[in-house]
C-alpha cells in the first residue's frame, strides 16, 4: 500500500471518532479511493488489518456500494446521469457523445487515459436535465453541443499538461 | 438439566394458550413449547439472531394498565385484562418473553405476511426440487408448502448467479438456490472462528462468496451445510449421490475424541451415505467436526478383515473361538491383555473379565493430538474414561506397551490378546510380536494381524451397539447402522466365548443381558441399563478420578478440572 503521508493522517485520525473501529470501514474506503484512485485488493486487506477485521468484511462493503471502484479509472471520471428527467431530455445522446469524443466505451478507460465515462442515476438536478458530473462539478443542461464543448476543454487540459 | 428457580419463569400466552417459560425465552421456542410452529429461516437457536429473512413475523401484545394509575384495563367482555395488540406483525426471533406477553401467529394478517415472504424468497429461487439435492430436506420446500400462496405470480426473468462454487475442500455452493439468510457466515465467525464468507454485491444480486483467495477449509466447514436451511450448501462428498428419504437414520457417538460428539448415521440397505451431528446441548450442541463425518469409510475398506485366521490361513469363527482359548487357557498366568480405549464399556468390562480369567495383565494404549478447543479433544480415544469406570484400569494408559514388551523380552509374557490394538504401532517391535501367541480381536489388517496366531474380525462401531464414557463422564449410546461384513462377529459375542473358554464364569455375549451383569458388578453403573439410558446421556459421578492427569483441555461444553498434563 502506498498511500500518501497526508491520507495515512488523516486515516488514523478519523479511526477513533467512531466507538468501535468496524465503524471507521466506510470514512477510510472514501480516504483510500481519493487517494489512490480505486480500492484494490491490497487496499482492502490493509483496512482490514487497521481495523482489526477480516478481509472479507471489508469486500461486503466494498462491493455493496457502486462508488466504490476496483479497478483504476482515468485521470477524470465523467458522469452522466440517465434517471428519467435526463434520459427523457438527450441523457443517453449527451453519453454517446462523450464516449465518441473520447474513443470509448462507458466504463473503460479512454485510449489517452484522460476520462472514464459512466451512467449514474439522479444527481438531485433533475431540473437542469440532462446533467452531468465531471469529477466534483456539476454541469447542467448538457446537450450534445455542450458535450462536445466540455470535451474539448478536457483535452485542451490535458494537452497543456 | 437444573430447572431454572421459579422466579424466573414468565408466564406467555401463545394462540390463547398460556405457558410459563424461562424470562428472556426466545418467542419461537416458547411457541414450539405449546406445539405451536413458528417458521423461521435466518433463526438458529444456537448462532446470534440477525431477523433477516422475517420469515417468524407474529402478532405480539402486552397487558394494557392505565398509564397514571398502572392499574389493569379490563375488557368488559371477557371480564379479563385487554391486551394492547401492536398493530404491525413483529419478527419472533428478536422477540424475548417478558411477564405476560401474548402472541398470536393464526391470525389472516400472519397468514399473509407469511404468503407474502415466502413469495419474495422464491422469486429468484430456481424451482427446481426435483433435481435439488436438498429436497425432502429443505426448509424451503417445507414451508412453502406450509406457509406459501401454492402458486407463483412471477413472469419475469429470474436472477443468474454461479451454480457450482467449490467454497471449499468440502462445500459446494449454488449461489441461485441460497435465501441470503446468512446462518452459514455467521457459523463460521461465531463458531468456527474462520470468518471467510459473505455477501457481495447488493440486492437481488446479492451472492454468497468465500474472500478471494481464501477458502472454507477449516475442519466444522460442513456445519454450514448442516445449517444452510435450503440447497445452496452442499457435501461435496454427499450431493446426488442418494434421495434422504431413502435413508436410515441411527443414533451414534463421534469416535474420533473423548468429546463424544452425538451424531446420526445415514444408511440406506447396508450401506452408509453420511454422518450428521445430532443436538446435545450439553456435549456438542448441534456441530459436528468434519473429520468425523469420514469415520464410516474404513466400513468397506480392503483391508477389512472378514475370515477369521487360524495361523494365517481361514477358519470358521467356531474353530477360531476354541483355538485361541486353548492356547490362551494353556498360557494361563503368564497372559497379557491389551485392552482398548476405542472399544465400548461392555467390550471393556468383558475384556476385564477374560483378563481376571486368564490371571493376565492389563494394558491400555493413549492416543493424544492437539485438542482444537471445539469438538475435538486431545485424548483421541473415545472411551478412556469406560475403562477407568469399569475398572479395565486404574491409572491414565502409556502411549507405548513399554512394560509389555518388557515383560515378553523377560519371558514373563507367553501370550497376548489385543482387543483391536495393533502392538506394533503402540512400539512393539517384531522380534517381540514374533515370542508370543497373538490373539487379535479387530476389525482391519495391520502388522499385529499378520503375526497373530489366531485373528478374530469384530464389528466397527457403526455395526454394533454399545456405550462409551466421554470426557464429562457422561455415558452414551450408540446403536447399529449396518450390518457387518461376513465372517466378523460381535465384539462382545467373541470375548465372552473366549471368557468362557478360558475358564472364567459364564457371561452374556449380548448387550442388554450383559448390562444386568454389569449393573450388578459395577457401582458406578448400578442403575443403568441399555434401554433406559437417555438418548442424551448419563452423568456419571466422576469423584474417584477427580486426581487424575487427563490430558484434554477445554472444548466446548468442557472445562478440566485440574491442570492437563505436560506429556
Ligand atoms: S448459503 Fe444457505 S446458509 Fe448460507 S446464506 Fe445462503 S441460504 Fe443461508
Ligand atoms: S434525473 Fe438526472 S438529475 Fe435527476
Ligand atoms: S427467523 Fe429470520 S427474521 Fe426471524
Amino acid at each position: 500500500m502506498n498511500l500518501k503521508p497526508e491520507t495515512l493522517k488523516r486515516i488514523d485520525e478519523v479511526i477513533p471518532h467512531y466507538p468501535v473501529k468496524r465503524s471507521a470501514v466506510l470514512p477510510l474506503l472514501h480516504l483510500i479511493q481519493e487517494d489512490a484512485g480505486y480500492i484494490s485488493k491490497d487496499a482492502i486487506e490493509w483496512i482490514a488489518a487497521k481495523l482489526e477485521l477480516q478481509p472479507i468484511n471489508v469486500y461486503e462493503v466494498v462491493t455493496f456500494y457502486p462508488m466504490f471502484r476496483q479497478q483504476p479509472i482515468g485521470r477524470r471520471h465523467v458522469k452522466v446521469c440517465r434517471t428519467l428527467s435526463c434520459a427523457l431530455l438527450g441523457g443517453y445522446k449527451t453519453c454517446e457523445t462523450f464516449e465518441k469524443e473520447f474513443k470509448t466505451h462507458r466504463g473503460e478507460i479512454s485510449p489517452d487515459g484522460e476520462v472514464t465515462i459512466e451512467f449514474v442515476e439522479c444527481l438531485a438536478s433533475c431540473g437542469t436535465a440532462p446533467v452531468v458530473m465531471i469529477d466534483d462539478d456539476l454541469h447542467e443542461k448538457v446537450d450534445v453541443a455542450k458535450a462536445k464543448a466540455l470535451s474539448d476543454q478536457i483535452k485542451a487540459e490535458a494537452k497543456k499538461r | 438439566m437444573i430447572a431454572p428457580a421459579k422466579s424466573d419463569l414468565v408466564t406467555v400466552n401463545v394462540d390463547g394458550k398460556e405457558i410459563a417459560v424461562p424470562k428472556g425465552t426466545n418467542v419461537i421456542e416458547a411457541a414450539r413449547l405449546v406445539g405451536v410452529d413458528v417458521p423461521y429461516y435466518c433463526y438458529h437457536p444456537k448462532l446470534t439472531v440477525v431477523g433477516n429473512c422475517r420469515m417468524c413475523l407474529i402478532e405480539m401484545g402486552m397487558p394494557a394498565v392505565d398509564p397514571v394509575s398502572k392499574a389493569p384495563i379490563m375488557d368488559p367482555v371477557t371480564g379479563k385484562q385487554k391486551i394492547n395488540w401492536i398493530p404491525r406483525p413483529q419478527i419472533g426471533c428478536a422477540t424475548n418473553a417478558s411477564p405476560g406477553l401474548h402472541i398470536r401467529t393464526n391470525t389472516p394478517q400472519i397468514k399473509d405476511c407469511r404468503e407474502g415472504v415466502m413469495e419474495f424468497l422464491l422469486i429468484n429461487h430456481p424451482l427446481d426440487c426435483p433435481i435439488c439435492d436438498q429436497a425432502g430436506e429443505c426448509k424451503l420446500q417445507e414451508q412453502s408448502t406450509g406457509y406459501g400462496r401454492g402458486y407463483s405470480r412471477f413472469i419475469e426473468q429470474k436472477n443468474v448467479k454461479p451454480k457450482r462454487t467449490q467454497l471449499g475442500p468440502r462445500v459446494t455452493l449454488d449461489d441461485e438456490r441460497c435465501i441470503l439468510c446468512s446462518r452459514c457466515i455467521r457459523f463460521c465467525k461465531e463458531i468456527a472462528k474462520d470468518d471467510v464468507l459473505g455477501f457481495v454485491d447488493r440486492g437481488s444480486y446479492s451472492t454468497l462468496t468465500c474472500y478471494p483467495g481464501k477458502a472454507l477449509a477449516n475442519n466444522y466447514s460442513l456445519n454450514t451445510v448442516d445449517i444452510c436451511p435450503v440447497g445452496a450448501l452442499t457435501s461435496t462428498d454427499f450431493r446426488f449421490k442418494m434421495r434422504v428419504w431413502f435413508l436410515k437414520q441411527t443414533n451414534s457417538i463421534d469416535t474420533e475424541s473423548s468429546v463424544g460428539a452425538n451424531t446420526v448415521v445415514w444408511s440406506r440397505e447396508g450401506v452408509i451415505y453420511r454422518i450428521t451431528p445430532r443436538r446435545n446441548d450439553e456435549v456438542n450442541d448441534t456441530w459436528l467436526a468434519d473429520s468425523a463425518r469420514d469415520l464410516y469409510k474404513p466400513v468397506r475398506a480392503a483391508d477389512r478383515l472378514g475370515s477369521p485366521l487360524v495361523s494365517g490361513s481361514a477358519a470358521t469363527g467356531e474353530v477360531a473361538m476354541a483355538k485361541a482359548a486353548e492356547f490362551l487357557k494353556s498360557s494361563a498366568g503368564s497372559v497379557a491383555v491389551v485392552g482398548s480405549g476405542r472399544s465400548s464399556v461392555e467390550e471393556q468390562f468383558l475384556t476385564r473379565k477374560l483378563a481376571t480369567a486368564l490371571q493376565a495383565s492389563t494394558h491400555l494404549v493413549s492416543r493424544t493430538g492437539e485438542g482444537d478447543k471445539l469438538l475435538i479433544s486431545a485424548d483421541r480415544n473415545p472411551n478412556v474414561r469406560g475403562a477407568l469406570v469399569i475398572g479395565l484400569i486404574a491409572q491414565l494408559p502409556k502411549s507405548t506397551l513399554g512394560e509389555l514388551g518388557a515383560a515378553i523380552d523377560a519371558g514373563r509374557v507367553k501370550a497376548v490378546v489385543s482387543v483391536g490394538e495393533d502392538l506394533a504401532a503402540a512400539g512393539l517391535t517384531t522380534a517381540q510380536l514374533a515370542k508370543v501367541a497373538i490373539v487379535y480381536l479387530g476389525t482391519h489388517a495391520n502388522a499385529t494381524t499378520a503375526a497373530a496366531k489366531v485373528v478374530l474380525p469384530t464389528l466397527m462401531t457403526f455395526e454394533k451397539n454399545g456405550t462409551f464414557v466421554n470426557q464429562q463422564f457422561r455415558l452414551q449410546k450408540f446403536f447399529k447402522a449396518v450390518p457387518g461384513p461376513t465372517g466378523a462377529v460381535e465384539d462382545v459375542a467373541v470375548l465372552a466365548r473366549l471368557v468362557a473358554g478360558c475358564g472364567g464364569a459364564a457371561v452374556a455375549g449380548e448387550i442388554n443381558t450383559l448390562w444386568t451383569t454389569i449393573a450388578a458388578e459395577v457401582p458406578a453403573l448400578q442403575t443403568v441399563t441399555f434401554a433406559n439410558l437417555p438418548e442424551t446421556g448419563l452423568l456419571l459421578d466422576a469423584t474417584p478420578w477427580a486426581t487424575l492427569p487427563f490430558v484434554e483441555g477445554e472444548t466446548l461444553h468442557y472445562k478440566p478440572a485440574a491442570q492437563p498434563a505436560s506429556s
